[in-house]
């Protein structure tokens, strides 16, 4: 409150002149200090949830001190970009023969081997894709956002909650699959029918004053589609938000009706309403973005920049360090007989630490314990390619995602090319941990597909008739991070994060691993962008 | 109908490639592992990243193979590891009971050229739980 008086005095204490936004905040920050400086950025709608906190600025004479980045994804990418840019010497190791890292997309022709010697061909027909890993971007992802238009990488809408998905328990409704809307217009009507009621027999009174209660009555009517009577049954007022039996049409028998809505114990019971939880994370909020063209547009952009700094096929075997700087060892993949070295004064390393916990690391015990202390999560993703987009010209599903209770969890149907026919490429199956995530990791990739075609029957009995081919990855099997993402618990964080973030010497760690957002694109970046900047401040100190 | 279609397309699609051990038919249907012979969890669990016949596998980083494994000796040791995780490796403590983690201990401590006959009790595991 007070900082919000600062605001408006410093405002007031203006010269009479028009004041650029620049000089307010300025103004602010020296008047009110940063607290009331954020809250002001905040009002303004510069600052940004993620934290990014904008294009970081590697001033200074970093006098030719070179810096040796260990991983091409995007972590490692963004620090290659913004190093190069601030006038270091930099080189880029990298395990795969792509850059990106888990910025990663399968498309018609592309082979993939994963652990254990499993090779699978990609069948999808020419423009048709699936993203194994990252899919979605949250519109307070600024910093990747960022990258996106300093890239050019052409975003379009990714349709997180679709009223017209399915929500499916396979031990309610005899199994049927109920529509988005139909749920949550029920669950909420019902909910509000109950409170209403409860209102009405003044069991509410002890906390809603009179005044309260009559505005609490009138919302709960708005709200939960309640008719004059306070409440929700089968009628015109449920069906604008539930849905009809028989939609408003035009001409001679055209008017519409009403259906039956589910009734509250059914819903409870089938715990459908869970999903209704899903959309509403704050992670999940409506606007979500995708690349055009598939998820790795992304790296690609980026290795557009600083593709001519990475060394692929390189396996990172030792990290050593002293006064003089940092050595690196490594193998090329395809002569691994062969050692090589490869020196710098600093090292931004971004390799996922279920695989630096293996590799020989010259660092203080603490950073070391925290390498040591971040089990990998399990996480399976199945894309299915379709004769034809069934979901769209049969079921009026465009985009968005259905739930289920089945061992596939979601399909996922495509944000893109809507309503032209031709085939379709689902997400048949998204498993994140859980048990069902390591089974379906243990199956050859063949029997993961076919599980999810025969699962996803339950949601689409199109599926048999419609399934031409699909591709299964399970990140556990992935060579180059063997899992998913760091799974951090409150206790790890509060013993091992900060350690894991330190400098230590001349080594600074980064990537989703060393972020509070872990297995986001958005925590590689931001993680990155904090490492460089330190790591920076301390050679132009030096 | 439907249903045989779909068993005749699981086979025809897991004989496409070298199966390994095809994980047993029916799946868990929550947060925990309802498998509960040593062998059904090797197959549908470890094997994931232990590989089939515990052969292990090597990309940038490794999963060490089990089979011939002379760490599997003390018996402890590898209860340890499953209820507690190693690095990268997640911990299945909460995931399995002292029984399926006793019994997939001594699958294991068994089979793939291991030949340790001290078996582990659901007791030892308890032991070595926090």
């Amino acid at each position: 409150m007070t900082e919000t008086m600062g605001v408006r005095a410093a405002t007031g204490a203006g010269r009479g002149t028009a004041f650029s936004r620049r000089d307010l905040l300025s103004l602010i920050g020296t008047v009110a200090g940063s607290a009331a400086m954020y809250q002001a950025m905040s009002s303004l709608g510069f600052a940004s949830d993620s934290g990014f906190k904008g294009r970081i600025e590697l001033g200074g004479d970093v006098r030719g001190a070179s810096v040796l980045i260990l991983g091409a994804g995007l972590a490692g990418m963004t620090a290659a970009l913004e190093l190069r840019k601030a006038g270091y010497k930099v080189q880029v190791l990298e395990f795969d023969r792509r850059p990106g890292g888990r910025n990663w997309t399968l498309r018609g022709g592309d082979t993939f081997t994963e652990l254990g010697g499993f090779t699978q061909t990609c069948e999808f027909e020419q423009g048709l894709y699936f993203n194994p890993g990252p899919w979605r971007i949250p519109y307070h992802h600024r910093a990747l956002l960022d990258y996106c238009k300093r890239l050019d990488v052409a975003l379009e809408p990714f349709v997180e909650l679709n009223h017209n998905a399915l929500l499916h328990s396979s031990n309610a409704f005899g199994g049927r699959p109920q529509r988005v809307r139909e749920i949550q217009a029920d669950f909420q009507g019902q909910i509000a029918e109950l409170l209403a009621k409860a209102a009405g027999q003044s069991k509410l009174d002890e906390a809603v004053s009179t005044e309260d209660k009559e505005m609490l009555l009138q919302a709960l009517r708005s709200w939960g589609a309640l008719d004059e009577n306070y409440a929700y049954k089968a009628n015109l007022i449920s069906a604008r938000f539930r849905g009809y039996a028989k939609g408003p049409g035009g001409g001679l028998d055209a008017a519409p009706l009403p259906c039956e809505p589910l009734k509250l114990h059914d819903i409870l019971k089938s715990r459908l309403w869970r999903a209704l939880q899903t959309f509403a994370v704050h992670e999940l909020q409506t606007t979500m973005f995708q690349p055009v063209g598939g998820m790795d547009m992304i790296g690609k952009a980026f290795a557009r920049e600083v593709g001519d700094l990475i060394r692929y096929d390189a396996k990172v075997t030792r990290i050593a360090q002293d006064e003089g700087g940092v050595t690196v060892t490594y193998m090329d993949a395809k002569t691994p007989a062969f050692e090589q070295t490869a020196k710098a004064d600093w090292c931004v390393c971004t390799v996922p630490l279920s695989i630096l916990s293996q590799i020989p690391i010259a660092v203080g015990d603490r950073m070391k314990a925290a390498i040591d202390a971040v089990p990998y999560m399990s996480a399976v993703k199945v894309g299915l390619q379709f004769k034809r987009r069934f979901w769209e010209e049969d079921e009026a599903i465009y985009g968005g995602i259905s739930y289920t209770d089945l061992p596939i969890r979601q399909i996922a149907y495509p944000n893109m090319d809507f309503n032209r026919g031709g085939k379709g490429v689902l997400l048949g199956a998204y498993i994140f941990e859980g048990a069902n995530a390591y089974e379906f990791a243990a199956m050859p990739p063949a029997e993961r597909v076919a599980r999810a075609v025969a699962l996803g029957t339950s949601l689409h009995p199109q599926y048999p008739a419609e399934f031409e081919n699909g591709v299964a990855v399970a990140w556990h099997r992935v060579p180059f991070t063997l899992g998913c993402a760091g799974y951090w618990t409150d206790e790890a964080r509060a013993a091992h994060y900060d350690d894991l973030c330190q400098i230590d010497g001349r080594i600074v760690l980064a990537g989703e691993h060393a972020s509070y957002i872990p297995a986001w694109q958005e925590g590689a970046i931001l993680s990155s962008l904090d490492a460089i900047t330190r790591l920076h401040h301390r050679v132009v100190k030096t | 109908m439907i249903i045989v279609g779909l068993l005749a397309l699981i086979a025809s699609a897991a004989l496409a490639q070298d199966a390994g051990h095809s994980p047993s038919g029916s799946l868990s249907t929550g947060f925990k592992f309802t498998e509960r012979t040593g062998e059904e969890l090797y197959a549908n669990v470890c094997q994931g990243c232990h590989m089939p016949e515990g052969k292990g596998a090597i990309g940038a980083g490794a999963y060490p193979p089990l089979a011939g494994d002379k760490n599997l000796e003390a018996n402890a040791y590898p209860v340890s590891i499953v209820v507690n995780g190693q690095h990268g490796m997640p911990p299945f403590g909460e995931m399995m009971n002292d029984d399926q983690i006793a019994a997939v201990v001594n699958y294991v401590r068994t089979h793939f050229g291991n030949n340790y006959q001290d078996a582990v009790a659901a007791e030892d595991v308890k032991a070595v739980r926090r």
